[in-house]
């Protein structure tokens, strides 16, 4: 049914900004950003140390020759990491209902998620590290794995669980009562609510916090290094042992930007979303 | 019968007393409508008799069977046979229509994804509801999440269904569709408990109605009688009130 309608025409689109309205920003912008790094660069190369800097740093030479072996333990690196996320995910998960748990019989889980998430969060990652790299493999105990590597990951998801447990918990609180009190009132047992109604909700309102924990946890895996996985930053500081350039380590340092960035760049994008996400909801 | 018996129930919210000694009994078909200003502990009443709060004093029988007895404390009956809507709907977001209808028949009763699903959609179909059970809460209007909410807790086949303001949030034109299921409802013989600020609606469908002040039932007649001849100096206040600001 259309109705005839007697308001005018509806506007027609936006004609498009004359070239000059639309160049001539561009042109400026482009030209001051041209000035101001191509001083700052001129500044930095004609200073007195330049010469040694580019050669100890930015040694075109070395970080060709530190490649294959920095880019093998960065293969470690980001390994470690996306089996680090997954159980992370699901331990931290466990955690954060643990907590949320009511009731006198499961009082023994809650109580050990809040020791686990004050304790835990309390320690600097680095000395998780060293604790788990370097004391169990030392203990010997048959059937356990003795690499620092297992050790070191398994600090890593420790550490790291403790946060994303109490980001979980946030988004678990922010579900709105009135969900709880539906899922009561339709008889679902505690766990099922959790289970059909609060955790998918949770984990959708904490996803862009969750990947921020990601990327933070992309470039930490780096920890490792210290107790002798042969991770990029290890193998960088052999190559740097043998021949004093430190051009190996910037080689590590653009591998792990080269993950970050797009990393982050997807973290922007799914918190965007997430927002627009809840602006629809509340018109 | 009577399906439901309120007796000498009595609630604190901390020091403050919502719920004052309250008598009400419910009978099989039998519509009842809770009416009062905000405050008077309409909606803490019908959260009481589902047990989604708990009360300090008296007894709530439900078939003359205590609802704190063994039977409905380690079972899902008392949820299965006493329904609630509520005003803000309290739909699941992030399921689909039919998602949200058979979660409790699935997970809590135990019936069949095939059958349940079968159930929903004629119940949806029922309600005018066909072609809606893909979509997502959001993309309804209040009026159709109204009605599903409604379809969801009509899904486990309650003997009792709690209304609680479920026209309170909807706009005046979608109002009139949910009032008219309930109306439905009624005429299968639905025993409800109404929590209403619509006069006209709950002088059509009420057996009787309750008018609370200060989690007291201060009067309690026929909706003819209460809404045109009430008795207590309150409730000619309350219901003058409303006819001054045309909602009669």
């Amino acid at each position: 049914m259309s109705i005839e309608t007697r308001a005018p025409a509806p506007p027609a689109p936006r004609s498009k900004a004359s070239f000059r309205e639309r160049f001539v920003p561009f042109l400026i912008s482009a030209v001051s950003v041209t000035v101001v790094f191509g001083l700052a660069a001129r500044v930095v190369t004609s200073a007195e140390h330049w010469p040694r800097i580019k050669l100890q740093f930015f040694n075109l030479e070395a970080i060709r020759a530190a490649f294959p072996t920095v880019f093998r333990g960065f293969l470690t690196n980001m390994t470690v990491w996306v089996i680090a996320l997954v159980a992370i995910a699901i331990w931290a998960l466990v955690l954060a209902i643990f907590r949320s748990l009511n009731g006198p019989l499961l009082a023994p889980l809650k109580v050990f998620a809040i020791l686990y998430i004050d304790l835990i969060r309390g320690i600097p990652s680095l000395l998780l590290v060293l604790l788990f790299g370097f004391g169990i493999p030392a203990l010997q105990i048959p059937g356990l794995p003795r690499t620092g590597l297992f050790w070191g990951g398994v600090a890593m998801v420790m550490g790291y669980s403790a946060y994303a447990a109490e980001v979980y918990r946030s988004g678990m609180e922010a579900v709105h009562d009135g969900q709880r009190a539906a899922a009561k009132a339709l008889g679902l047992s505690q766990w099922q609510t959790m289970r059909y109604a609060i955790i998918p909700q949770a984990v959708r309102n904490v996803l862009p916090a969750l990947l921020n924990l990601a990327v933070a946890l992309q470039k930490d895996v780096a920890l490792l290094s210290v107790i002798g996985v042969r991770d990029a930053v290890r193998e960088a500081q052999i190559y740097t042992a043998r021949t004093f350039n430190y051009s190996s380590l910037i080689a590590a340092a653009l591998l792990f930007l080269a993950a970050t960035i797009p990393m982050a760049r997807l973290t922007d994008y799914v918190a965007r979303k997430d927002q627009e996400r809840r602006f629809q909801r509340t018109v | 019968m009577q399906r439901i018996r309120i007796d000498n129930v009595t609630k604190y919210y901390g020091q403050n007393l919502v719920l004052d000694a309250v008598d009400l009994d419910v009978g099989e078909h039998e519509v009842i409508c809770l009416i009062g200003a905000s405050g008077s502990g309409k909606s803490t009443l019908l959260r009481c008799v589902n047990k989604l709060v708990p009360f300090d004093h008296g007894t709530i029988y439900l078939d003359d069977v205590s609802i704190d007895d063994d039977r409905f404390k380690f079972s899902n009956e008392l949820h299965k046979r006493v329904g609630i809507v509520f005003q803000a709907y309290n739909l699941f977001p992030h399921m689909n229509v039919l998602d949200n209808i058979t979660l409790a028949p699935r997970k809590v009763h135990g019936v069949s994804r095939a059958t349940a699903e079968k159930q929903a959609l004629e119940l949806l179909s029922m309600f005018g509801l066909d072609g809606y059970a893909g979509s997502f809460p959001e993309r309804l209007s209040g009026g159709q999440q109204q009605r599903v909410a409604i379809v969801r807790a009509l899904a486990t086949q309650p003997d009792v269904l709690m209304l609680d303001e479920v026209t309170a949030a909807l706009d005046p034109e979608l109002i009139g569709g949910v009032l008219k299921i309930i109306k439905e409802l009624r005429d299968k013989g639905m025993t409800m408990i109404i929590v209403t600020h619509e006069m006209g609606f709950a002088r059509d469908v009420a057996d009787r109605v309750c008018f609370l002040e200060g989690g007291r039932i201060l009067e309690e007649a026929p909706p003819d009688k209460l809404l045109s001849r009430p008795e207590h100096p309150r409730t000619q206040q309350f219901l003058q009130r409303i006819i001054e600001a045309g909602r009669l």
